[in-house]
């Protein structure tokens, strides 16, 4: 099993879902329409021939500045045959929408919440989709480019009155 | 500590007692089981065999906040778990201590950022800081002592008293 | 198949016991607990002792580690990457060193690869060390515990050892090693091999055929192998269901190709199964380590970072002899290297699974993102499936037997 192989066969059958195919450093990824996401996924696991039935990681990524601005990566592995496809769906704002990979592999379940709770992606089909490493009453998506970092200023001596002054217990 | 309080300043009595009361509970302090992250390997590898924390007292760690004196938060504090730690230090009773071991604990550490409170002291009044990320067992160690050493200076009439600069090491090595 | 399988949340447990529609028992196994092995909250749904459902509650060490990666340079990211997994830490920075060095394709050189293998291996002995001696404590066998990280000092010496720290080394760098191998590091590692084997017998001797182990551990916790690969559970989890697939054989990273070793697979997929998978995946990884201690032995001195001065930095002395050595240097330093546009995943075999690193890269000297698939994330999805219908003590050694570390789960 090789990229040539996987390539060739999913041109056959979903030519018009494929929107580009990549091949950096040996790895093959595809980017995708929606609907191809999900059936090339299907397809993947269920042909007996391919047997992808290991859906190893989902991540979503926020290219900040480019049409769609978002993207759902998701790298499916054979283990019968020691081999890896990248999946890439992208989305847009104002509501960053995919179709969820879950009924498929419930291994998605966790890493969609995390795509939704970190970067504000939904997922279409998803059981429950909720906040999982945030607070539930948190506002913002933290991994989103243009969310700061929140770093607190280093307190030096001229300024540190003013940055202890919200910690009551500093000098205690 | 009711009759102790009361009593007030009566001299010779009051110090040795001061001093007996203070020795029964460096001796016997009893650790909170609070681990939070990497610091709490090191803490357990502290109460292991080859840094040995049952000599100083602390050989048992009380899961239940009511039965513990000792707090060593161990590790980082994120925005979530605050909360926790704060209503586990309110359900400690009186005396109570508070250990901020590593670097996160005491000001944040390496995580300047949204999710990790920067240091535990934003949440809990801190007795001790021992820096390291994470701290040896040894340095673990050395803060506890350096507890010990803040806990018997304490007097008897009120428990908190003044922060005090150091600007010499507290141990004299000779 | 894969539609009965349902990881639940805390609201949809807690939703209907509020409301007043369930007959059961919702309990609250709070962060601090300890049992838990970090700050794990499971919502149990319980009827009497029986746990009929169970929701895994994780973020409460979440940390930033993935936003705050993209505001430091990729070598100064390393540090980061330490403290996700805390029980071991080397593999962390394995799989991020290996994700930007295909993302860069760099060649390492020999002498670096078999450390890296070497040390990751004795990273493993450890973490395994750490979890049997927690998994034990749980069942209330406290002297393992205290067996085992007897050895883990010894282990953790030869961390300090080659890096400084005993913990969070940051040792593999992005091109190589960050410092070379001390002269005494081949004498240790070979006084450890010695005693090592034996000291796993012992623990052997004190828990394979022990009467409460097996109760405790024998048929509970069982998932089988489709459900397994359904759910992403990995690591020694997935080998006790029979399935053998380890990324050290499937996709082989660091020369891992050429050392002769053996996947220990278990059958029925219970907490035994998996106790016993990990105790001959330590012994395999003694094998390992004396076949990378030979080569090292027969290999001698060498360079530990890759040539291309792009990507590492130049020997001291070298600084002080030749003005390119200094700019490429300062250029380091100050700017960092700047890997070509594109994206590159790479997985490793960690302690607790298959740990995975996806990195981005705009062409600029941080990356624009870092995601780790983190192993005992995915794994505590499994905990509901394999939970159902057993009791409240036999969750705890679920937990125990799943190793799951928070710092990886909440990143």
């Amino acid at each position: 099993m090789d990229n040539q192989t996987v390539l060739t066969a999913l041109r056959e059958k979903f030519a018009g879902e494929i929107l580009a195919v990549n091949e950096f450093r040996g790895d093959l990824s595809l980017t995708l329409t929606p609907q191809g996401y999900v059936a090339v996924a299907r397809f993947l696991r269920d042909d007996p021939a391919f047997a992808y039935t290991f859906l190893e990681n989902l991540c979503g990524v926020d290219y900040l500045g480019r049409t769609p601005r978002f993207e759902v990566v998701a790298h499916l592995t054979s283990m019968r045959h020691r081999h890896r496809v990248c999946l890439k769906v992208g989305c847009d704002e104002p509501e960053p929408t995919v179709p969820s990979l879950t009924p498929l592999f419930p291994t998605a379940n966790y890493q969609e919440r995390e795509a939704f709770d970190l970067l504000g992606i939904r997922f279409e089909g998803h059981p429950s989709l909720t906040r999982i490493l945030l607070p539930d009453d948190w506002v913002g998506h933290p991994l989103r480019k243009d969310h700061p970092l929140g770093d607190e200023e280093v307190a030096f001596t001229f300024n540190q009155d003013r940055i202890y002054a919200h910690k009551p217990f500093v000098k205690e | 500590m009711g009759i102790e309080e009361k009593a007030g300043n009566l001299g010779i009595v009051t110090t040795t007692l001061e001093t007996v009361v203070n020795w029964g509970r460096t001796n016997a302090m009893w650790p909170l089981l609070f681990g939070l992250a990497c610091c709490a390997i090191e803490m357990m590898g502290a109460q292991a065999s080859n840094y040995d924390l049952s000599r100083f007292g602390m050989e048992l760690n009380r899961a239940s906040p009511r039965q513990a004196d000792l707090m060593i938060v161990a590790g980082r504090v994120s925005r979530k778990m605050a909360p926790v730690v704060r209503r586990l230090y309110d359900q400690m009773p009186e005396p109570k201590w508070v250990i901020a071991m590593g670097d996160c604990a005491a000001c944040g550490g390496i995580f300047n950022n949204y999710a990790i409170v920067q240091g535990v002291d934003e949440v809990v009044p801190v007795d001790v800081y021992v820096a390291g990320c994470p701290p040896r067992p040894e340095a673990l160690i050395d803060g506890i002592m350096m507890l010990h050493q803040k806990v018997m200076r304490e007097k008897i009439s009120g428990r908190k008293e003044s922060p005090i600069r150091i600007d010499q090491p507290l141990v004299q090595v000779k | 198949m894969t539609e009965s399988i349902t990881v639940p949340t805390p609201q949809q447990i807690i939703e209907p016991a509020v409301a007043g529609r369930t007959e059961t028992m919702v309990l609250n196994m709070g962060p601090h607990h300890p049992s838990t092995h970090g700050v794990l909250r499971l919502v149990l749904e319980l009827d009497g002792e029986v746990v009929v459902n169970v929701a895994p509650d994780v973020g409460y060490l979440h940390t930033g580690i993935e936003k705050t990666m993209e505001s430091k340079t990729y070598q100064k990211a390393v540090v980061l990457t330490d403290r996700m997994d805390y029980l071991a830490p080397l593999s962390n920075n394995l799989c991020y060193a290996l994700a930007v060095e295909k993302l860069l394709d760099v060649e390492i050189p020999e002498r670096a690869q078999i450390a890296r293998v070497l040390l990751v291996e004795l990273q493993r002995i450890a973490s395994h060390l750490v979890w049997l001696g927690t998994h034990a404590l749980d069942l209330a066998a406290m002297s393992v515990f205290l067996y085992a990280f007897r050895e883990r000092e010894q282990i953790l010496d030869i961390f300090e050892l080659v890096s400084g720290a005993r913990m969070m080394t940051s040792y593999f760098r992005i091109g190589g090693l960050a410092y070379d191998l001390p002269s005494d590091f081949i004498p240790t590692v070979e006084q450890f091999l010695a005693i090592m084997p034996s000291r796993i017998d012992e623990y052997e001797d004190l828990l394979t055929t022990n009467p409460l182990w097996l109760e405790r551990t024998v048929g509970v916790g069982v998932i089988d192998a489709q459900s397994a690969i359904a759910l992403g559970l990995t690591g020694a989890n997935l080998r006790a269901t029979g399935v053998a697939y380890d990324v050290r054989k499937a996709m082989p990273y660091s020369g891992y190709e050429t050392y002769s070793f053996e996947i220990p697979v278990g059958k029925n997929g219970d907490i035994y199964d998996r106790y016993r998978v990990r105790i001959a995946e330590m012994r395999q990884s003694v094998k390992i380590i004396q076949q990378a201690t030979e080569r090292l032995r027969e290999l001698g001195p060498g360079p530990v970072v890759t040539p291309d001065r792009k990507v590492a930095p130049p020997p001291k002395r070298e600084i002080t002899e030749s003005m390119e050595a200094l700019i490429h240097h300062f250029k380091l330093w100050t700017e960092g290297f700047k890997p070509p546009r594109g994206d590159a995943y790479v997985s490793i075999e960690s302690p607790r699974g298959i740990l995975g690193c996806y990195v981005v890269s705009d062409g600029s000297p941080k990356p624009w993102r870092v995601h780790f698939r983190a192993p005992s994330f995915i794994n505590l999805q499994s905990l509901a499936h394999m939970a159902k219908g057993r009791m409240v003590a036999d969750l705890v050694a679920l937990i125990a037997s799943l190793d799951p570390v928070l710092g990886e789960v909440d990143r």
